[in-house]
């Protein structure tokens, strides 16, 4: 069942490629509504996932069995909500109206395929497998930003590609480490998870917890490897940011969890105090950055570096294994990932707002606003939600996440908890500025016809929005679920 | 004797039918000169069919010990049979207003089977026979267009480099059999045991240089970028590939002859395999002439490729890693230059803008092929790096897989800058194509790319502990 959700996107991407000219504007209603077979897959997934039996729902065949590869997916309470929100921001993304420059063909299929890859990098209990799926995704989002950009796209796209590229190859070494350490040799992730293979405590085990963690900050991003992320950001088009934002730094913060931390549990406890430092200081860089930004997109890509940053402290401090209590560890780490899904409903609904300010203003230049929460309502109330969410306000799903990464993250680190909590109010402080320069004070009169949000951006807007609440408001559900997960890690 | 020439059916037939070739072509009117193209392609499936065959029953050592028919060579002179073909089939219609074209399809027999020699040889004197064929016929096939200024550029430059190379094997040899007593690989083995360690480094260095002439291995690589740019764009392809396939497997088989302890061959290879990755890659970084680009990755790719005889030995993944690397970069490469014969040996980087939207399947190939040269999986060359750097670690060279990494990593701004503007910049005006055959083989080469990854399962199997027999 997990397989459909990968392939029936995957096949009908090739099918929209194939669609005759005259018939183009089916691409659009056909990506939509197959975009809705992962969504249903994740519901049915949800409803029979059994709490506390770890991997499940595994799907396997035979690959390369020569080379110990094989094809197998299965879900925990860590992949599930991910999956789920891959498939809910895929959704979103391509109801969110977006001129595809006549492209409209190519446009939906490349977004089919990157959502069956995605979706693939979360399911995937193969290393290469896993692989596969992770260096396509960079392929796929190197056409959507390249093509259906704007600016200097092509730069970005570029950029995008070679530095998530050298990324990528330095984790396939660190795989490759993992790899020749198996006996009988295998990629499988559940047998590697088992047994642990790499000695602990020796060089190689340095050196395979180092290229696997320059991978993963490339891609999550972490200072000082997330110079790629602003102008991917800008230069994409709101969709795809969404995407970017939402999906594939994800990545990265699973691949430290599933693959550092499962994988080489003790390394990662020895390594945990100088990731959570790292991580601080992407906490308080991407607030400070994002502080002295004026474009729009800029702002929401540095306080994603901020977020990620959070996820990662959670993540370091769940690994921790020997300080703290297991509880605060447990905590920590079901903090991060409730913000993986928090930022990636926030931020996904922040990169939609701005292309829909693009659209009608035509610049991300925060000064070229003002005055708009009179004349559009619908677009300042979901930014405004989005805002308020992102910096942490209580009832809102933010807060839940934020406060059990530092409540977690307090018995195992005290004072990088205490570090870390300044870039929450940074954040609260430039998301207030933004809020009163784009929608607060006086409106220029060229604004003066300005549309709200139309009906297609409403129905791929409030979803986001709905989620938000709702994680804030009855987080048990979500919360439950990760639960499963966590504490089996953070008793090491 | 008898035994011993049904044991090389496959080098007999590859001879016999260019000798046969040969009379067709000067007897028979200039109306009937195209159809060799067919004759070489029935020579061609001959000697593959002779191959596959043998697969079943692996003759082993053969030709009084001068000749190793093992499942590594069949499998070789498979890649190059194959190779033969897409090139033959890419030749047809380039060559159709060409007088003297019956010619040039001997030469290309001829050609693939100084690779298939080169690829079973060893024996010293087998080795210079083998290269002097592959490499003679190689300069002849790059100047082809004698009227031509880059091809006879390109032809003389192959030749003198080639001139020098083989000379310098010659003098290795010659130290070689000095210090041995012997020429044939079991009596190097023997013999080289207790031998003067300074000579015998010189006298391998010497040799490697001829081989890394034909593998365009540094320091003897400078031809490549040159015959990719001047030679017909289908022999550049054929010349770029098949001998590399020979040479590559004639090396390993060399370097496990060489005694380990008294001679430093693992890190002499190491580092040439480090400066032709690098070279090649930082070479190729500006190049504005996509056919000249494609040489100097075909120098890099070559890099990659030596991972697996740095590896031989120390990592039972050496020698399938090698085949799994020469079968996808052979046909990544006969893709690449395949879409550039298709468009008419279009080489300028500016003429390729927009060429995503007005010739997408031509361009959807020429990414595929980038894409396997770059090693994003699932496609060939990814299975190809992720062997070649699982070998090399086992090996205990961690390093050269870090810089294959770096390597792969850079090369990918190369492929973009021709990649990116066919698809980011608005289209051109359609440009004109060759005719079906060229997609034909285009066809099969990208799918045989994309398939040596996907389906790598019965090529993994094969080659998982195949036999490599130095005599």
């Amino acid at each position: 069942m997990l397989t459909t959700a990968i392939f029936v996107p995957l096949i009908v991407a090739a099918v929209t490629l194939a669609i005759p000219a005259k018939h183009a504007h089916l691409a659009r209603p056909l990506a939509i509504v197959t975009s809705f077979v992962p969504l249903v897959v994740v519901g049915i997934t949800w409803a029979r996932f059994e709490i506390g039996d770890g991997l499940q729902l595994v799907e396997s065949a035979k690959w390369i069995p020569s080379l110990g590869i094989s094809y197998s997916v299965g879900v925990d309470g860590l992949s599930l909500p991910l999956v789920g929100l891959t498939a809910l921001l895929f959704t979103v993304s391509m109801v969110f109206p977006f001129d595809d420059l006549g492209k409209s063909r190519p446009y939906y299929a490349t977004f089919l395929f990157l959502e069956a890859i995605s979706l693939g990098v979360f399911l995937a209990l193969d290393l290469i497998l896993f692989f596969v799926f992770w260096d396509l995704s960079l392929v796929g989002m190197y056409f959507l930003i390249g093509v259906w950009g704007h600016g200097d796209s092509q730069r970005s796209a570029l950029k995008f590609f070679l530095y998530t590229l050298l990324g990528s190859l330095a984790l396939l070494l660190g795989i490759l480490g993992i790899y020749l350490y198996t006996e009988p040799r295998t990629f499988d992730m559940v047998e590697i998870i088992r047994t642990t293979p790499v000695p602990a405590g020796g060089v190689a085990a340095t050196l395979i917890f180092l290229a696997l963690g320059i991978g993963f900050a490339v891609k999550t991003p972490l200072v000082p490897f997330h110079t790629w992320l602003p102008p991917a950001h800008v230069d994409a088009p709101a969709p795809a940011s969404t995407i970017l934002a939402g999906v594939l730094l994800k990545m990265g913060t699973y691949g430290f969890i599933r693959i550092s931390l499962q994988m080489l549990p003790e390394t990662f406890q020895r390594f945990a105090l100088p990731l959570g430092i790292v991580a601080v200081v992407s906490i308080l860089y991407g607030a400070l950055v994002a502080m002295a930004q004026t474009n729009l997109k800029r702002v929401i890509a540095y306080t994603s570096v901020n977020h990620m940053g959070y996820v990662i402290l959670g993540i370091a401090a769940a690994g921790a294994i020997g300080s703290g209590s297991d509880a605060s560890r447990s905590i920590a780490m079901t903090g991060a990932v409730v913000e993986m899904v928090a930022h990636g409903l926030i931020t996904g609904a922040l990169f939609l707002v701005s292309g829909s300010i693009l659209a009608r203003g035509g610049t991300y230049e925060l000064d070229q606003y003002g005055g708009l929460a009179g004349r559009a309502p619908r677009l300042a109330g979901i930014t405004m939600l989005a805002a308020f969410a992102s910096l942490g306000l209580p009832g809102l799903a933010g807060f839940v996440a934020e406060f059990q990464i530092f409540a977690g993250t307090l018995g195992v680190y005290p004072w990088l908890a205490g570090i870390g909590l300044l870039g929450i109010v940074i954040t609260a402080a430039l998301f207030l500025r933004m809020i009163q320069q784009v929608f607060l004070g006086d409106l220029p009169v060229r604004w003066d016809d300005w549309r709200d949000l139309g009906r297609a951006e409403l129905f791929a807007l409030v979803p986001l929005a709905v989620l938000v609440i709702v994680i804030g408001v009855v987080p048990s559900w979500l919360i439950r679920v990760i639960d499963s997960f966590s504490q089996v890690v953070a008793r090491g | 004797m008898g035994r011993a020439a049904v044991d090389v059916l496959p080098v007999l037939i590859l001879a016999g039918g260019a000798i046969l070739l040969i009379f067709y072509v000067m007897f028979v009117p200039r109306a009937l000169q195209p159809w060799s193209a067919l004759g070489a392609t029935l020579v061609l499936a001959a000697a593959g069919f002779a191959s596959g065959w043998y697969l079943g029953r692996v003759p082993g050592i053969t030709f009084f010990g001068t000749f190793a028919a093992d499942r590594t060579w069949l499998w070789g002179t498979l890649i190059i049979i194959v190779v033969t073909a897409l090139a033959a089939a890419l030749s047809v219609e380039w060559f159709r207003t060409d007088a003297r074209q019956g010619e040039y399809y001997v030469l290309l027999l001829l050609s693939a089977l100084g690779a298939v020699l080169l690829a079973g040889a060893v024996d010293l004197m087998e080795l210079v026979v083998a290269m002097l064929l592959s490499s003679v016929t190689g300069y002849t096939l790059t100047a082809y267009h004698r009227k031509s200024r880059a091809a006879t550029e390109a032809g003389i430059k192959y030749y003198l480099i080639g001139a020098l190379a083989n000379g310098a094997m010659v003098y290795g040899i010659a130290l070689l059999f000095g210090l041995s007593g012997g020429t044939s690989f079991a009596d190097l083995e023997i013999g080289l045991v207790d031998a003067d360690s300074t000579a015998l480094i010189v006298g391998f260095g010497l040799v490697t240089i001829g081989i890394a002439f034909k593998l365009g291995a540094v320091p003897a690589h400078q031809w490549m970028p040159d015959v990719a740019q001047g030679a017909p764009a289908p022999a550049a392809a054929f010349v770029l590939v098949a001998g590399k396939v020979g040479a590559l497997i004639v090396l390993m088989r060399l370097a496990i002859v060489l005694p380990e302890s008294a001679v430093g061959w693992r890190p002499l290879v190491a580092v040439i395999a480090a400066a032709t990755m690098t070279l090649g890659n930082l070479a190729a970084l500006w190049q504005n002439d996509v056919r000249r680009m494609l040489g100097w990755s075909s120098v890099s790719q070559t890099g990659y490729g030596l991972l697996a005889v740095v590896a031989v030995g120390r990592s039972d993944l050496a020698v399938s890693s090698m085949l799994f690397f020469l079968a996808a970069y052979a046909m990544g490469n006969m893709a690449a230059f395949g879409v550039v014969v298709k468009l008419r040996g279009l080489t300028d980087r500016e003429s390729f803008r927009g060429l995503g939207s007005t010739h997408p399947w031509l361009m959807g190939a020429l990414v595929v092929s980038f894409l396997s040269f770059i090693g994003i999986p699932p496609l060939g060359g990814f299975a190809a790096k992720l062997l070649l750097m699982g070998a090399v670690i086992d090996a205990g060279y961690t390093w050269l897989a870090v810089l294959t990494v770096v390597n792969s990593a850079i090369s990918l701004f190369y492929y973009a800058r021709v990649m990116g503007p066919a698809y980011f910049d608005s289209a051109a005006e359609p440009r004109p194509v060759m005719g079906s055959l060229a997609s034909w083989a285009v066809g099969i080469a990208v799918v045989a790319v994309v398939a040596i990854g996907v389906v790598a399962q019965p090529l993994a199997s094969a080659w998982e502990g195949v036999t490599l027999l130095t005599g």
